[in-house]
């Protein structure tokens, strides 16, 4: 476990120390990512090693949100002020990119399945 | 601070002077922010994982209001819960594993992936400031929205390049990944999306690693992709956003 640990931090670290001396326009962590992700794919055991921390990790995402979302208190007097348009504006775009994202999805797999009639038995059931 | 409780009076002295230490260290943040969602977590489970009992709804709401009873400024909860608040770091580096699983599917479904996340990514940012922009929102405001689709870290960064509050915008963020982990599965039957693959890449776009902890407890196959989602429009965003909202804000 602590080993994994290490492992993801020092992948951020890369990810971070790139992104500064490089001035890229990504955060350290996605960069991070993108550089464990062919360590991984290359290197077996390490993905052995960092699945299950990994997987911890992942299983409460939801938690780690929980500190940024009390901030909510800081802003009360704006989010009064502008209730309307940033409760609108909110709930909209929300279902508007969710439903976008789903059918374009959706949309996009018939027409690929059309194209390719073996992956249809694969992809078929839903 | 206001500790005067109806208790023995020595005993109320005391416990005073222990309130002002406790307060001051990060111990009590971080202990509050864990036994609130654990507790947030238990009724979520008591209730079948119901959508509407989102965990991290109750847990800010829970927390909100302990602070504001006990006058708390938020910088000294947040000395306490920074710990938990850092390894969203960690965490989004950890999305190279579910990623890694997908990979062949990935291969195969490059083409619907991409563009569901492109369409869902722009679809989401451009309503945000064009519906904001129609109600009167500020500028500060709008540029806060613009990125809220987006997971916590990355939507700060952008938020900062673009003019508008990085704390702001955090807010707004988990707002969205709660409205979208409560209502994505009313939509999707109402619109009979019934592919798993589809329900969770469409969640992690719109409503990042909130929606994705949501999907991966209704099922593994529907969590890696949101998970997918997740990343992939974090390095999307990342990349793509700051110029196109820019653009946008410049109209407004």
């Amino acid at each position: 476990m602590i080993a994994a640990l290490a492992t993801l931090l020092v992948f951020q670290l890369l990810g971070e120390a790139l992104v500064r001396t490089l001035g890229l326009p990504v955060p350290g962590p996605v960069l991070g990512l993108a550089l464990l992700l062919p360590v991984l794919a290359w290197r077996p055991p390490v993905l052995a090693m960092v699945r299950p921390t990994a997987q911890t990790l992942l299983q409460h995402l939801s938690l780690l949100f929980v500190p940024a979302g009390v901030g909510v208190m800081l802003h009360l007097q704006r989010l009064g002020d502008e209730a309307l348009a940033i409760g609108v504006a909110l709930v909209l775009s929300t279902w508007i990119g969710l439903v976008v994202a789903a059918l374009t999805m959706q949309a996009l797999m018939r027409m690929t399945r059309r194209s390719e009639p073996d992956a249809a038995s694969s992809e078929g059931r839903s | 601070m206001n500790a005067g409780l109806p208790l023995a009076e020595g005993a109320a002295g005391r416990l005073a002077d222990v309130w002002v230490y406790l307060s001051a260290t990060p111990l009590l943040g971080l202990t509050v922010t864990l036994l609130m969602y654990q507790g947030a977590f238990l009724l979520y489970r008591r209730s079948g994982f119901h959508p509407l009992a989102n965990p991290v709804a109750f847990s800010v709401v829970g927390l909100g209001l302990l602070l504001w009873a006990t006058g708390t400024p938020y910088a000294t909860y947040f000395e306490g819960a920074q710990f938990v608040h850092f390894l969203l770091g960690p965490a989004t580096v950890a999305l190279a594993v579910p990623l890694l699983e997908q990979l062949p599917r990935l291969k195969r479904l490059w083409l619907p992936l991409l563009g569901a996340l492109v369409a869902g990514t722009l679809a989401a940012t451009i309503s945000a400031i064009g519906i904001g922009w129609l109600l009167g929102a500020s500028k500060a405001t709008l540029a806060s929205l613009a990125p809220k689709s987006v997971t916590t870290p990355v939507a700060m960064g952008i938020a900062e390049q673009i003019g508008g509050l990085p704390s702001l915008t955090a807010v707004l963020v988990v707002s969205t990944g709660i409205l979208g982990a409560a209502t994505a599965r009313y939509l999707f039957d109402a619109l009979r999306i019934t592919d798993p693959a589809v329900r969770g890449f469409a969640l992690g776009t719109a409503a990042h690693g909130i929606g994705t902890a949501r999907a991966f407890q209704v099922s593994e196959e529907m969590g890696a992709f949101a998970g997918l989602a997740m990343g992939l429009s974090a390095l999307f965003s990342a990349l793509v956003l700051p110029a196109v909202a820019g653009l946008l804000l410049r109209w407004v």
